[in-house]
Formats: C-alpha cells, sequence, structure tokens
C-alpha cells in the first residue's frame, strides 16, 4: 500500500516537474547601450510608460528600474525585481528572447516561474516588436545593482512549481484579438488596455486564488488599500465617463467633472504624460465603450448633480447635519473653504457631489485622501490638497466621512468607517515609506493643464 | 467661548469654530512666530505642533482643537533661553529673510521628539512640505543635525511642554 502511494507521489512529482521545467536561456555578455537604435529606444520609452514599468519597479527614493517594492498579496508580500541592465542583479545578461518568453510566459532567464504580481497575464498580448523596443529601453538604462529580495511567503506557494499549477489555470495567451468592425483607434486602445497597460490588473477584482475573475472584468479591484474604481457598466461615478473625459483626465490627472487621479492612480497618470495623445486618445475610446451609453437615469442623475455642482448656494442645505452635528461643522470649517467656493479648479476643491470617493462601496479612497491630501507635482502646477493626519483624528475623519456620504452620495450609509480610517492611517504611514511618490514625475510633463 | 491650551496656557477664545488656528495664535493670543504664507497648507510657514504632531495651523479650524495641546515656537525658548533647536538654527545662521524658518523649526521639533537620531533622508523627506524661497536648505539641513547633537547634552523639551504633561 505505502510502495503505491510512494510511486503516485513519484509519478506525480515527475509529472509536475515534466509540466512545470522550463529551460534557462543562454546568458550574453551585456549588450553596449549604443548597439541599440535610438528610435527603438525611444518607443520603449512610451510603451514603458504605458506599462507603468517605474511604478512597481522602483522604490520611493531608491533607482529607477532597480527593484525592492514590496507589493502586499494576500499570500504574502513579494518583491519586485530589479530589471536595470546590471550583469549580477539585473537583467544585464539576459538575450531579447528572454526578455520575450518573461512577458509571454512569465519565467525568468533561469528558466524559473515568476510570480504572477508581475502581470504576464496581461503582457502576453505585448507583441514582439513592442516587447523589442521594451528591451532595448531597459537596456539602455542605468546598470543597478541591487540583489533581489526576499519574498516572504510561506509554504507551499514560495515553491516556484506552484506557479506553473497557477498558469494552467488561469494564463490564456491571446486574450486580445483584433475586432475588424471595430476603429483602428478602438483596436489600439483593447491592445493597450487588455496587453501593456494592464487596467485590469487593479480594476477587476480577483478570485481566492488571486487570479483576475474574467467574468467580472472592470467590475472594480484592489490595490495598496486604495479601492480601484469599477469602470464598466457598474461604475458609480456620479457623472457618467465618456471618451472625451477620459482623454482629459488621463491626459491631465484630473477633470472638472470627476475630479482628481490620486494614490495609484496618480502614477498611472504620471507615467502617461510623456505618452503619445494619440496613445491616450486609444485607451480613452476603448474604455468609454467598455463603460457603455449610461442608462437613462444614471444620465439624469449625472446632470442634476453637475447643476448642483454648478451652482451650490441653490443646492439643498445639508439635511444630515441633524444627525451629525460634528461631521457638518468639520466639512464647513475644513472642507467647504476649498470644496465650495468660485476658485478655478484644479486648485479649488470640486464639488464632493462630483466625487466617485464618496459613491464608491467603501470609505477607503476617501480617508487616504482626507489623510494625506493631494501633493503637488514637483516643478508643475498641479492640484493641491492639505492631509488632515496630524490634524484630525479618527473620530473627526470618521464623523465627517459619514456626513460626506449622506450629503454627496445618494448609497446606503457606510459601515465600519472608524475601521476603514484606522486602517487607512496605518497603511498610509507605510505606503509613503515605499511608493515612488510624486517624485517619480516626469519633469518636462508639459501636456499638464495650464491654468 | 472655547478654551484652547497654548504653550501650557489656557486662552478663552471668541471665535467662529470655523476660524483658523493660525488666526487665533496671530490675532488673538498676539503669538506671531507662525506665520502666513499660501493660506492653503502647501508652505509650512504657519507649522505649529499640537499634542506632538505638526499641523498647518492655516488649514486646522479651531472646532478641531477642543481639548488639545497647542505649542508655537514661543513655547520651546526665549531670546535669553533659547531651546536647543532654536539655538542650533542661530549658530548656524539658518535664516535669510527668515519667514519659512519658524514653520521649519517646529517639523524639525516634532521630528526630533519622536526620533531623535533621524538619518539626513529622514529629516529631508519630513522637512519636504516647507518652500524656502531664500534657498537656505543645506543651512536649515545643517541646523537640525547641530539640533541632534545639542539635544544629547541639554533638554530636548521645552519648559511649555513639559509642564502640560
Amino acid at each position: 500500500m505505502a510502495g503505491v502511494a510512494a510511486g503516485i507521489v513519484i509519478v506525480g512529482a515527475a509529472a509536475a516537474v515534466a509540466l512545470t521545467w522550463r529551460p534557462s536561456i543562454a546568458a550574453i555578455d551585456p549588450p553596449a547601450p549604443q548597439s541599440f537604435d535610438p528610435d527603438l529606444v525611444k518607443r520603449g520609452r512610451d510603451l514603458a510608460a504605458i506599462g507603468n514599468c517605474s511604478d512597481c519597479h522602483t522604490l520611493r527614493g531608491g533607482k529607477s528600474f532597480a527593484g525592492g517594492f514590496p507589493v502586499p498579496t494576500p499570500f504574502g508580500t513579494i518583491y519586485s525585481s530589479n530589471i536595470t541592465p546590471d550583469a549580477e542583479t539585473g537583467i544585464g545578461r539576459w538575450p531579447e528572447a528572454a526578455f520575450r518568453r518573461a512577458m509571454r510566459s512569465g519565467v525568468n532567464r533561469d528558466g524559473q516561474h515568476l510570480y504572477p504580481t508581475f502581470p504576464y497575464d496581461h503582457f502576453t498580448n505585448v507583441t514582439d516588436e513592442d516587447d523589442r523596443a521594451l528591451y532595448a529601453y531597459l537596456m539602455t538604462r542605468q546598470p543597478v545593482r541591487a540583489p533581489a529580495r526576499e519574498n516572504q511567503l510561506s509554504f507551499p506557494l514560495d515553491q516556484r512549481f506552484v506557479i506553473a499549477g497557477w498558469k494552467l489555470l488561469f494564463l490564456r495567451h491571446g486574450t486580445y484579438q483584433p475586432d475588424s468592425t471595430k476603429s483602428a483607434e478602438w483596436n489600439r486602445g483593447a491592445y493597450l488596455v487588455e496587453g501593456l497597460a494592464h487596467c485590469g490588473a487593479c480594476h477587476t477584482p480577483r478570485n481566492v486564488l488571486g487570479a483576475e475573475r474574467g467574468s467580472a472584468q472592470f467590475a472594480g479591484g484592489d490595490v495598496d488599500n486604495w479601492h480601484a474604481y469599477a469602470i464598466n457598466s457598474q461604475s458609480l461615478s456620479p457623472v457618467p465617463w465618456n471618451a472625451d473625459a477620459l482623454f482629459t483626465y488621463l491626459r491631465d490627472g484630473w477633470h472638472p467633472d470627476h475630479g482628481v487621479a490620486r494614490g495609484p492612480m496618480a502614477q498611472v497618470v504620471s507615467n502617461l504624460s510623456s505618452v503619445p495623445d494619440s496613445d491616450v486618445r486609444a485607451i480613452a475610446t476603448y474604455m468609454a465603450g467598455v463603460f457603455g451609453p449610461p442608462a437613462p437615469d444614471r444620465k439624469r442623475r449625472g446632470d442634476e448633480v453637475l447643476a448642483q455642482a454648478r451652482s451650490p448656494a441653490e443646492s439643498p442645505a445639508a439635511q444630515a447635519s441633524g444627525n451629525n452635528a460634528l461631521g457638518a461643522s468639520i466639512y464647513a470649517a475644513a472642507c467647504a473653504t476649498c470644496h465650495e467656493t468660485d476658485r478655478a479648479l484644479p486648485y479649488g476643491g470640486i464639488n464632493l457631489g462630483l466625487s466617485t470617493a464618496i459613491s464608491s462601496p467603501d470609505p477607503r479612497n476617501a480617508a487616504n485622501t482626507v489623510l494625506s491630501g493631494v501633493r503637488a507635482v514637483e516643478g508643475e502646477r498641479s492640484p493641491i490638497m492639505p492631509g488632515f493626519a496630524a490634524s484630525m483624528d479618527d473620530t473627526q475623519i470618521s464623523a465627517l466621512l459619514n456626513y460626506l456620504r449622506a450629503r454627496f452620495s445618494n448609497q446606503p450609509a457606510w459601515t465600519g468607517v472608524e475601521k476603514a480610517v484606522e486602517d487607512a492611517r496605518r497603511t498610509q504611514t507605510v505606503f509613503l515609506q515605499t511608493s515612488p511618490g510624486p517624485h517619480n514625475a516626469p519633469a518636462d510633463a508639459t501636456q499638464r493643464a495650464k491654468p | 467661548m472655547m478654551t484652547l491650551k497654548v504653550n501650557g496656557h489656557d486662552h478663552q477664545i471668541d471665535a467662529d469654530p470655523d476660524t483658523p488656528l493660525l488666526y487665533v495664535l496671530r490675532d488673538d493670543i498676539k503669538l506671531n512666530a507662525a506665520k502666513f504664507g499660501c493660506g492653503l497648507g502647501q508652505c509650512g510657514s504657519c507649522t505649529v505642533i499640537v499634542d506632538g504632531r505638526a499641523v498647518l495651523s492655516c488649514v486646522t479650524p479651531l472646532l478641531l482643537l477642543e481639548g488639545k495641546q497647542v505649542t508655537t515656537l514661543e513655547g520651546l525658548g526665549t531670546i535669553s533661553e533659547p531651546a536647543p533647536i532654536q539655538r542650533a538654527f542661530m549658530e548656524e545662521q539658518a535664516a535669510q529673510c527668515g519667514y519659512c524658518i519658524a514653520g521649519m523649526m517646529m517639523r524639525a521639533q516634532a521630528l526630533l521628539q519622536k526620533n531623535s537620531k533621524p538619518t539626513d533622508e529622514q529629516i529631508r523627506s519630513e522637512l519636504e512640505p516647507h518652500l524656502c524661497r531664500c534657498g537656505t536648505h543645506m543651512r536649515i539641513l545643517r541646523a537640525v543635525h547641530r539640533a541632534i547633537r545639542l539635544m544629547d547634552t541639554a533638554d530636548a523639551f521645552p519648559a511649555a511642554h513639559r509642564s502640560a504633561q
């Protein structure tokens, strides 16, 4: 009996090895930066910006693309890798074929499986041509010696062959196919969104094994203690999105009917600011289709909210203030001074009736924003808001959030607000230590809005 | 009417609850160290300490301060008996026009109360929200490092703060 069991284990292990084994690809001497075509490198730079690579592969205050950024997952913490061309600790000895295999199938040069925190379930859609440009860009960056940090995962997830099983279940190649009935712009947008831009990695909810739930694509997900909003027909934005609004938002980092990109999305738009208009327009066009045209009652409510926001004096006064005097008075004293003035956007605050954060399923994003505010982007005229972490305690912030929810959304009251504020305060500290933060903003973001 | 605790003293304040702390400090209590810079919480010149944390007083309405302890630069030391942080800034001559300096000192003080041995990186990152138009940054950094050494030998905590604890 024991012999049979042992046999099954051995056969199983052999099968697992056969299924999961990937050959190593021979190392090369690091190619000279001059050996890459400058035009290719430039294209790679735009593609890397669309892929938001620097966001996960750069530590706050650290060298660009040197990795070491901790990505918390329900399974443990995984550290991003060094993708500078350093020969020993980066990808300096990787031939292009190894880079392409990593993008396509999530396998490193040695043949080890990579954790799907590296979103190869999207990058598998990237063309050979674009992989070549990305490779050229990364191989011409400054090499940085930065050894990989040990992931904090428990058995059996620390065994990389487990990832092969995950891939069998969830990694599908060719999930993007061009649609000849749609415009070239739409197809370009679909290619970017489903591939390199990997929007679904944050905006699609994940299943218990950490894979995106295809049946709920773009229905809203989680990232770094922020909620990544639903960006499909289930969107809760008070004013429905359209292609023009999406373009402006992705181009400038804010939109007068929707507000300012914050948290991880601030990094995304900061990176996108160096990308050509045509690609941002393509993403907006494709995503507008994903949102779909709003239902008539949603459109009507959006128009009402906009009308109220434009003449706040005539809007119905805070009905909610009766049972939440503290929240109402904090709003009037600390928030309304900017959010209800005629100071031009984005330097005044948007009317909070327009804020998706206040209509969101949970109060995390609103709590994060009250705590940390919106920091100025260095060297630019940009939206600003002071953070109130030092001046408001958890009780005061909770009262404020409950008031904002009651007054500025048509959604039911949040539950667990106080707990959410405590959590936000704790994780905010960690996030500020590890995020590349505003330092990462491009210095030449000339496309950003001028006042 | 509300009671505001500043530098260890209770003040009866007759002002609307939405009045910024900065206005009360300067106009009602006549403590002029904290400065009005931008009024938007973006320059740091109005920084004071509330319950041990650096707070931008221009965007902090009075109603948030019920029962809390406010410390201004005047509460750290006097001209004849400057606190270590003040001595350090004087000895390094870390002011040009000086408008930002009170705020710089208050945030540095809050940092050193929480962490008596910050690294240069931590000091830079902590003081990042503060603007200085004169470009005195290098002297300001030297002054904070000097304050760390002075606090090793002197009493780090201001008299007013101590008596309030």
